[in-house]
């Protein structure tokens, strides 16, 4: 077998709907799950003599994009006419941006964006036939609702190097975009789509190997397990001395297949050219500055950044409250009480403990726990008056009917029991007694076997016991 | 109807707004001349007067108008010439349209021309050609060939026409009417069914400069639908001027001198309003426009190369003509636009698509680019040091049906002239100015962008002085009564 170690290298082309009220180049509403061609006019059905205007409302959320993202703003861009025969395409050309395009390089996280740029929408087909796709379709209808609805596409530049960082990347984005308020970003409903660009190299080569392009991945997992499965393929193609054809690949969630589209639907000269229709995009700074007025003070990826800097949370918690704007505001009001002896990773965790209870879809303000309870709580653990186990009983009852720890607490008895008093000591002689066995082993050096003691004391303090405390005393007995 | 066939529109517009004439009564007497008319002018006539009748105080009196075939109109078929649009009918007005019947022109009928606007004689018209009032052996030139014979013909009072490189100007010429193609973006493009994006203008076909001062007056102005329309702030009077003192008239040698293989005919009576001129006044010297030679050959990379795109639409899916294909989409795209479209449009749609094609696009589409910047830089340096420029609009009168058919590249000089400025964006006028052989002789004025007003006033100082009449032209009320 080889012993080559492959890279995968991946870049995402990601198309974002943008929530104007009206199409990009003309006045009709957009629209999602109205009756067929119902939302149309002479401009987006391409009637014969119609012209495009552009919708200055999508030029301003694409210019919020490019600002979120960190983009360079072109002063002055252009729209093209990108030509193909398609019927989802009335124009025979889609209006899109090419060589001039509204916003190039920037950063999101890790990844860099190569561009992002202005486009329409292509109309919905459906086709009638066993295999949902126009090849054996007996019949295909046209529906013109979506035909154009504003994008706006980023492209990143190709340094993702595996599926699950996609993935998660691509989650951030799509909090990004939701914060910035310009899309729906809904995967289900189309608003976000994601095409990925994937190749694998040697490791530690610097050149790109051949890629392929992966469409129809049409949510978080679909987009994780197809190009899992793209770079297993190629990775395989390699390691049995075959070459990676340059190729675009559909992929069927079902079966979790990737075939090819036939030539017909792909092989294209677009044959670009400025679209006469419409003059160059010109951007003001009084533009930009109402772009940038809009914008939310810290987005998602500044906030994961602060939460994890300087608040030591780890980056996968940092990156959970950051992206549900619910979460870190719910975070921060708890932060706010700066109770001694609770820090904000301990926060953190309780705000995770919390959300396990709720629903993890839930807002935790809308729950019964505030966040001065939850940190009330935190503070009990902390000082030990009450066990981690007993507070976590505790947060469940919280969660259910509201009110004080405290009195929670009080109510249920649920206090710590510590050595020195309640017979904690007692107890921890009479779990080494019940199970010489495990004793034996704990003398013997095989901490591993402390557990079924531990468990022991728990049980008998339905959870009042403080963990440690308990180890404590039992490696005294046994050390 | 011989008393109201005399009036020019203008007249009777001001007849009308007097109280002295009916607007119904003139709706209707031009109305029966376009439905009997024997010229294949017009490819659709209206049935009835116009459902809004004329307010007294209406701009253009009530006084109908016919409507190059090519501008949409609701309910109206809308065929541009191609049997790919048989019988389509827009669910909308063009701007232009509207705004002409909001000022009082109501729809005459549809006129005839080439296929989506290719052509220079007439001839490419999926309908059949138009025959020219003068003479009925030869054309009427193209594309605005069916407006600009019923002006002619006296058919209508009054028409509309688009020029992408000569389209208005060049019919005009050959048919004896006046032909005025407006700066780029003076009027919308809304609903007029494109041919070459960048070059397209909508403008007006008459039987005088007053008529086409007082039509163009109603049809300029920004329209929120067509982004590349522009506010017109000039006001647009009634031209007036009755000398060219101080008028520097530039004739290019590229266009005029041997090498424009101008007419013997067609150069004498040029020869002779350029005296005119000078007795009115005007200097007369010899201009330079470098790159004006090389007009037709960049026009037909760019105006092929937007017209692949502009007609793409056509595919049979959801209007016009659909020849079903062997229960596949590209058999039936074939086989529809092979059907559909005539010749001349499928040659340029190849030449254009190849123009774009990756790999050609910089030495063909960009190259062309390139040129059309330097032919705008030459008419900017050449109006530094004159008001107008001044040319043939057509190097030969009208020409016998058939004769150019077989050969494209000599049709496509009759643009030799004209091409130039569509390629500027600037504005030219072409007036009658006398008989060669019997057949009408066009002389064109072109001045700097948004000069229509002081253009139109000098085209028709000369008018007055040259004195043409094209009464000849019209047909006998007898035939069509």
């Amino acid at each position: 077998m080889s012993a080559v170690a492959y890279e995968p290298v991946v870049g995402l082309e990601i198309h974002v709907q943008l929530s104007t009220r009206t199409k990009m180049f003309c006045g009709c509403e957009v629209s999602f799950g109205d009756p067929p061609n119902t939302h149309t006019c002479p401009v987006c059905l391409g009637l014969p003599g119609s012209l495009p205007v552009t919708n200055a409302r999508a030029v301003h959320f694409g210019l919020m994009i490019g600002l979120a993202l960190g983009c360079d703003i072109a002063e002055r861009s252009l729209f093209h006419r990108k030509n193909y025969f398609y019927p989802d395409n009335p124009k025979g050309y889609q209006i899109s941006q090419y060589d001039v395009p509204l916003c190039r390089g920037g950063h999101l996280g890790e990844v860099r964006i190569h561009r992002v740029h202005l486009e329409e929408d292509a109309a919905k087909l459906n086709h009638l036939g066993a295999s949902g796709r126009i090849h054996g379709a007996d019949r295909s209808w046209v529906d013109f609702n979506r035909c154009g609805t504003p994008l706006v596409e980023i492209v990143t530049e190709p340094d993702i190097r595996s599926a699950g960082q996609a993935r998660d990347w691509l989650i951030v984005l799509r909090e990004t975009l939701r914060q910035v308020g310009v899309s729906d970003v809904n995967m289900d409903e189309g608003s976000l789509r994601c095409d990925a660009n994937v190749s694998v190299r040697p490791r530690g080569s610097g050149e790109l190997g051949t890629k392929t392009e992966l469409k129809n991945m049409n949510s978080f997992r679909f987009l994780e397990r197809g190009i899992e499965k793209e770079i297993e393929r190629q990775i395989g193609l390699l390691g049995s001395g075959y070459s990676v054809v340059q190729e675009t690949l559909h992929f069927d969630p079902a079966s979790e297949r990737l075939t090819p589209l036939r030539s017909k639907e792909e092989a294209h000269d677009y044959r670009y050219f400025p679209e006469p229709d419409l003059v160059p995009l010109l951007v003001s700074e009084s533009m930009l500055k109402a772009a940038r007025a809009e914008l939310p003070a810290e987005l998602p990826a500044e906030r994961a950044v602060r939460f994890e800097n300087e608040l030591g949370l780890s980056a996968a918690r940092a990156r959970l409250l950051a992206f549900r704007p619910e979460l870190g505001e719910y975070f921060e009001r708890a932060l706010a009480h700066d109770v001694p002896g609770v820090d904000a990773a301990t926060i953190a965790n309780w705000i995770e403990l919390l959300i396990e209870r709720i629903g993890r879809d839930a807002d935790p303000a809308e729950s019964k726990v505030t966040p001065e309870s939850l940190v009330a709580l935190a503070a009990m653990v902390s000082s030990k008056a009450v066990s981690r186990d007993a507070a976590r009983d505790v947060l469940t009852m919280l969660a259910e009917e509201g009110g004080d720890p405290q009195k929670i607490v009080e109510r249920e008895g649920l206090g710590a029991i510590s050595a020195a008093e309640d017979g904690l000591g007692e107890l921890v002689d009479r779990a080494i007694a019940s199970d010489p066995a495990a004793a034996e082993q704990v003398r013997s050096g095989n901490m591993r076997a402390i557990g079924p003691l531990v468990g022991y004391v728990m049980r008998e303090t339905k959870g009042r016991a403080d963990g440690g405390e308990v180890t404590r005393l039992i490696r005294e007995r046994l050390g | 109807m011989s008393e109201l066939l005399d009036l020019t529109a203008a007249a009777a517009a001001q007849r009308v707004r007097a109280g002295e004439l009916d607007p119904g009564e003139l709706f209707e007497a031009y109305r029966a001349r376009a439905a009997a008319e024997d010229l294949n002018a017009f490819t659709w006539v209206a049935e009835g007067p116009p459902d809004k009748r004329a307010r007294g105080d209406d701009p253009l009196g009530g006084v109908p108008i016919a409507v190059k075939d090519l501008f949409c109109t609701e309910g109206v078929p809308s065929q541009a010439g191609s049997r790919i649009l048989e019988g389509y009918r827009p669910p909308y007005t063009a701007t232009v349209v509207a705004r002409l019947r909001d000022a009082g022109a109501p729809l005459l009928g549809k006129t005839n021309q080439d296929e989506f606007a290719m052509g220079s004689s007439n001839e490419n018209s999926g309908f059949g050609p138009v025959v020219n009032p003068w003479d009925r052996s030869r054309v009427p030139g193209g594309s605005s060939g069916g407006s600009a014979a019923a002006v002619a013909a006296g058919l209508a009072p009054w028409a509309i026409g688009t020029d992408t490189g000569g389209s208005i100007r060049q019919p005009a010429a050959l048919c004896g009417v006046v032909g005025l193609k407006p700066t780029y973006g003076a009027c919308s493009r809304y609903g007029m069914i494109a041919f070459a994006s960048s070059l397209d203008q909508a403008g007006p076909l008459t039987r005088d400069v007053s008529d086409a001062a007082l039509l163009l007056s109603q049809m300029v102005g920004h329209d929120h639908c067509d982004s590349t329309s522009l506010e017109f702030e000039w006001d647009i009077a009634m031209p007036r001027a009755e000398h060219l003192k101080g008028v520097r008239l530039g004739v290019p040698e590229e266009l005029v001198g041997s090498e424009g293989g101008v007419e013997t005919g067609v150069r004498e009576r040029f020869e002779e309003t350029l005296e005119l001129a000078r007795r009115l006044g005007a200097t007369i010297e010899a201009c330079r426009l470098e790159h004006a030679p090389h007009a037709l050959s960049a026009y037909y990379l760019i105006a092929p190369a937007e017209a692949s795109a502009n007609l793409a639409r056509y595919d049979g899916v959801r209007y016009g003509l659909r020849v079903d294909g062997d229960a596949d989409l590209i058999s039936m795209y074939e086989r529809t636009r092979s059907a559909g479209f005539g010749d001349e449009v499928k040659r340029r749609i190849m030449l254009g698509t190849y123009a774009l094609s990756s790999g050609y696009y910089e030495a063909y589409y960009g190259t062309a680019q390139k040129v059309r910047t330097r032919i705008s830089e030459d008419f900017r340096e050449a109006f530094a040091s004159f008001d107008f420029i001044v040319t043939p609009t057509s190097p030969w009168t009208a020409f016998e049906l058939g004769s150019k058919t077989s050969d494209p590249l000599a049709m496509y000089l009759n643009d030799f002239c004209t091409v130039p400025m569509s390629l500027a964006g600037i504005p030219a006028i072409s007036i009658p100015c006398g008989l060669s052989d019997g057949l009408p002789v066009g002389f064109q004025l072109a001045g700097p962008a948004f000069t229509e007003s002081r253009l139109l006033d000098v085209a028709y100082a000369l008018e007055q002085a040259i004195g043409f009449d094209g009464s000849a032209a019209r047909l006998p009320d007898e035939v069509n009564t």
